[in-house]
C-alpha cells in the first residue's frame, strides 16, 4: 500500500499496534535530555527503583538554562546551578553519556544531535523540547514529549502513542533574493495559523524545500511545532547524506552503503494520500517578520502593523488588540519603521554555522547602529569553535556585537540575557510569545539576514533596505546571502 | 494517578485564544527540580494585574478553568499542566488544545476537555453574569453541566479509561517488555547509539566575558 515518509518510518518503529482505540506503542531510536524537563523524571525512576533501559540510545547536554558569559567561573544564580548540578548527578547516576558546558559538543540538544551525526533518517527521536522537530529535517519522526513522556522514555525505551494525521506542504518554484527558509516557515504559519498543524505531521516537499541545505531545513522543520504540529519532515536526499557522511556517529563501509540504501527508500509514494495538502509558491515570498504575540501574527515587511477594526473573526480580532496593545505598536504603522533595541542572533532555529556566516557577510565592514545592543549566540560550542576558526567572530565583534557561549540564550530567557521590560527585539529565534525573551519584552521574529539588516538601520529592515541591489561588502552578491 | 470520575468546582472564565505554555508558567519559573509548588507560578505575568480573572474573590478558589481556543500551544513544558494543578485546577475546558499539552495533561490527571466555541461561549455567559458559579464535569458520560447548560465534550477513549482508571502509563506499558525485547532483537546494528561515545578531538572552549556598555532601555521616543 502506498505510504506517506511519517507512515513509513511510524510502521517501522511499532512495538505492539493498539486494540480498541489503545494507541500503538513505538520504539524510540534517540532520546535527547537537557537539565529543564529531565529532573523529575529521573526523580521518578528513583523513586520506582527503574534504571535508564538504553543509556546507548540517551544523550544529555546543558542548554537552557545555562550562561553564555563566564562559563568557567560558577554559575551565579543558585537555582540555575542547582539545576545543572541535577543533569550531571543523574547523568551519572543513570549512565547516561552528557556534554557540559565546556565541552566541544555541549550546546543546544538540536544541534549537538546533527552535528554528531547521531540524528539520522528514519529514526524516531524525542526530547522534552518542542523544538525536537528540528530533527525531521534528516527524515527522522522527532517531536517534543513532556516530562512524564520523558520518564516513560528513559524507562521503556517506548511511547504509547496515538496515529496523527499527515499534511504535505508543497512549497514550489524558487526562492526570490533575500527571502530565507526561515521566511518560507513564518509564512506557512501566517497561512495556516498556530493550530493549523495540530494533531498532524507535516511533511515539505517541493522544489523550494529540496534547493535548501541541511541547515535551512532544519530551521523549517524546527518551528513546526509554532504551527501547532508535533512533528515535520524532509525526505532525505544527496544533500542529507553529504552532511551526515563522516560525522562522529554516521555509519561507515558497508553500514553506510546499507544505511543509504534503507534511507533512500524514505520518501511519500508518488500515489500516496495526504489527509491535508498546502501548496506555496516561494516566489511570492519576502522578508516576513512578526508583529503580534505569536508566530502566526506574521507579514511582509514591506506591510503595516494590521488594523483590528478589519478583523472579522472576533477571537482573532480581540487577539490583534491585546498583540498590538502589548506589543506598543499602532494600528497601520509600517513594519519598517518599527525601532529595536536589542538583535538576537541565536537560538535552535537559526544560530547554526550558516546562519552566522550569512550575517558576517551582512555586517562585515560595517558597524551596527548605536542604539542596539546584538547578541550573537552559536548554537554549540562546536558551531562557535567553526566561527571563530573562520574569523567571523572577529567580524561580528569589529561590527560592534556580542560574542558568547553557546545555548538557548535569550530565545527563551531562562539564563541572565534577557529583554527588559518594554525593550524590543528582532529575533531569529521562534517564539514572540508574551514575555518569552524576558518580562514585558516585545518580540519581532525575523530571518538572521533581515537580523543583520536590522541591527545596522536600528528599524526593522531587508537586506535590500541596505541600498538595493548592493552585494555584500566582501562582494558577495544577494542571491548567494540566502542559504539559510 | 488518581481516579477521575466527576468534579464540581468554580469556573473561571479566560477570555483569551491562544494561551501558550509560556503564559501559564513562565521560563523562569522552570528551574526548579521539584515536581509540586509551581502554583505561585501560574499565569504570573498576568497574576500582578488586579483585574486578572484569578484575582476576583469570586473566581480565586476555581478549578475548572474555561478558556479559548489553542490553549497549551508552545513549549513541551509540563510544569502548566503541574503549575494548573498546583493552583488547584481538575479540568481545563477549551475548544482545542495544542497536542503536547493535551497529553502531558492526561499522564497528570488533569482533564482537558474539548468543547465546541459556541457552548463554551454559553458556559462564559453564564460565569461571567453569576461569578462563582459551579460546574460540574463527569467523564463517564463526557457532559460538562453550568447552571441549566448541559454540553457535551470530547476526550480520546483511551485517555478516558486511563483517567477513570487511574493507571500509570510506565507500569502499562512495562506488561509488554517482552515485546520490547523482541524489537530490539531485530534493529538493523548501524542505527546510532550514544555510547560508545565517538568525538572529534577534544579542543578548549573559550569563556566569553561582558563586553561594552549595555544600552539603555526605554530612552528612545516611541517605545
Amino acid at each position: 500500500m502506498a505510504g506517506t515518509l511519517a507512515e513509513k518510518v511510524w510502521d517501522a518503529h511499532v512495538v505492539r499496534r493498539g486494540a480498541d482505540g489503545a494507541p500503538d506503542l513505538l520504539y524510540i531510536d534517540l532520546h535527547l535530555v537537557h537539565e529543564v524537563t529531565s529532573p523529575q523524571a529521573f526523580e521518578g525512576l528513583r523513586l520506582a527503583g527503574r534504571p535508564v533501559r538504553r543509556p546507548d540510545l540517551t544523550l544529555a547536554t546543558e542548554d537552557h538554562n545555562t550562561p553564555t558569559l563566564d562559563i568557567d567561573r560558577p554559575i551565579a544564580d543558585a537555582t540555575s546551578r542547582t539545576q545543572i548540578d541535577t543533569l550531571r548527578n543523574n547523568a551519572q547516576e543513570f549512565g547516561v553519556r552528557i556534554h557540559s558546558l565546556g565541552d566541544a559538543d555541549q550546546g543546544i540538544v538540536h544541534q549537538v544531535g546533527p552535528q554528531l551525526g547521531l540524528t539520522q533518517p528514519g529514526l524516531t527521536v524525542v526530547c522534552g523540547d518542542s523544538h525536537t522537530s528540528t530533527h525531521g529535517a534528516f527524515g527522522a519522526l522527532a517531536f517534543g514529549i513532556g516530562t512524564s513522556e520523558v520518564e516513560h522514555v528513559l524507562a521503556t525505551q517506548t511511547l504509547p502513542l496515538a496515529p496523527f494525521k499527515t499534511m504535505a506542504i508543497t512549497v514550489d518554484g524558487e526562492l526570490p533574493p533575500g527571502a530565507t527558509s526561515k521566511d518560507i516557515i513564518l509564512a506557512i504559519i501566517a497561512k495556516i495559523g498556530t493550530g493549523g498543524g495540530q494533531g498532524y505531521v507535516l511533511e515539505y516537499r517541493g522544489e523550494a524545500i529540496r534547493a535548501l541545505s541541511m541547515e535551512a531545513r532544519m530551521t523549517i522543520c524546527n518551528m513546526s511545532i509554532e504551527a501547532g504540529a508535533r512533528a515535520g519532515m524532509i525526505a532525505p536526499d544527496a544533500t542529507t547524506f553529504e552532511y551526515l557522511k563522516g560525522r562522529p556517529h554516521a555509519p561507515e563501509g558497508a553500514d553506510w552503503d546499507a544505511a543509504v540504501e534503507y534511507w533512500s527508500t524514505l520518501r511519500s509514494d508518488d500515489d500516496a494520500e495526504f489527509d491535508v495538502e498546502v501548496v506555496l509558491e516561494a516566489a511570492d515570498l519576502e522578508p516576513f517578520v512578526t508583529w503580534g504575540t505569536n508566530p502566526g501574527q506574521g507579514l511582509p515587511l514591506s506591510a503595516s502593523v494590521p488594523v483590528p477594526e478589519n478583523i472579522a473573526d472576533e477571537n482573532e480580532r480581540v487577539a490583534a488588540e491585546r498583540a498590538i496593545e502589548y506589543m506598543g505598536l499602532t494600528p497601520g504603522q509600517p513594519l519598517r519603521e518599527i525601532h529595536v533595541d536589542t538583535v538576537f542572533i541565536g537560538s535552535c532555529t537559526n544560530g547554526r554555522i550558516e546562519d552566522l556566516r550569512s550575517v558576517a557577510k551582512v555586517v562585515q565592514g560595517r558597524k551596527k547602529a548605536d542604539d542596539v545592543r546584538v547578541l550573537v549566540v552559536p548554537a554549540s560550542a562546536r558551531v562557535r569553535l567553526q566561527a571563530e576558526a573562520e574569523g567571523l567572530d572577529k567580524i561580528f565583534l569589529d561590527f560592534g556585537a556580542e560574542w558568547r557561549n553557546a545555548g538557548c540564550s535569550m530565545c527563551l530567557g531562562m539564563n541572565p540575557d534577557q529583554l527588559a521590560p518594554g525593550e524590543r527585539s528582532a529575533s531569529t529565534s521562534n517564539r514572540n510569545f508574551e514575555g518569552r525573551q524576558g518580562k514585558g519584552g516585545r518580540t519581532h521574529l525575523v530571518s538572521p539576514l533581515v537580523a543583520a539588516a536590522t541591527a545596522i538601520r536600528g528599524t526593522l529592515s531587508s537586506y535590500a533596505d541596505l541600498g538595493t541591489g548592493t552585494p555584500a561588502p566582501d562582494g558577495t552578491p544577494l542571491a548567494d546571502l540566502q542559504t539559510v | 494517578m488518581e481516579k477521575f470520575t466527576q468534579h464540581t468546582g468554580v469556573g473561571v472564565p479566560l477570555r483569551r485564544s491562544n494561551v501558550d505554555t509560556d503564559q501559564i508558567i513562565p521560563a523562569v519559573y522552570l528551574k526548579r527540580v521539584t515536581r509540586t509548588g509551581f502554583e505561585d507560578a501560574l499565569f504570573a505575568a498576568w497574576r500582578g494585574d488586579p483585574a486578572f480573572i484569578l484575582n476576583q474573590d469570586a473566581y480565586r478558589s476555581g478549578s475548572v478553568l474555561v478558556a479559548g481556543p489553542d490553549f497549551g500551544t508552545g513549549s513541551s513544558r509540563e510544569h502548566a499542566v503541574w503549575a494548573l494543578k498546583d493552583y488547584g485546577f481538575r479540568v481545563v475546558i477549551s475548544a482545542r488544545f495544542a497536542d503536547i499539552f493535551r497529553g502531558n495533561s492526561g499522564k497528570q490527571g488533569l482533564l482537558a476537555a474539548q468543547v465546541a466555541q459556541e457552548d463554551i461561549e454559553l458556559i462564559w455567559k453564564i460565569l461571567e453574569t453569576r461569578p462563582g458559579t459551579e460546574v460540574t464535569v463527569d467523564l463517564e458520560s463526557r457532559t460538562i453541566t453550568c447552571d441549566d447548560v448541559v454540553v457535551p465534550f470530547q476526550v480520546d477513549d483511551y485517555t478516558r479509561w486511563r483517567l477513570l482508571e487511574g493507571l500509570d502509563d510506565i507500569g502499562l506499558t512495562l506488561q509488554h517488555a517482552d515485546e520490547i525485547s523482541d524489537f530490539e532483537a531485530a534493529r538493523e546494528s548501524w542505527r546510532p547509539a550514544t555510547l560508545p561515545a565517538k568525538h572529534l578531538p577534544p579542543v578548549e572552549i573559550k569563556a566569553a566575558r561582558p563586553v561594552g556598555v549595555p544600552v539603555e532601555i526605554g530612552t528612545r521616543p516611541g517605545l
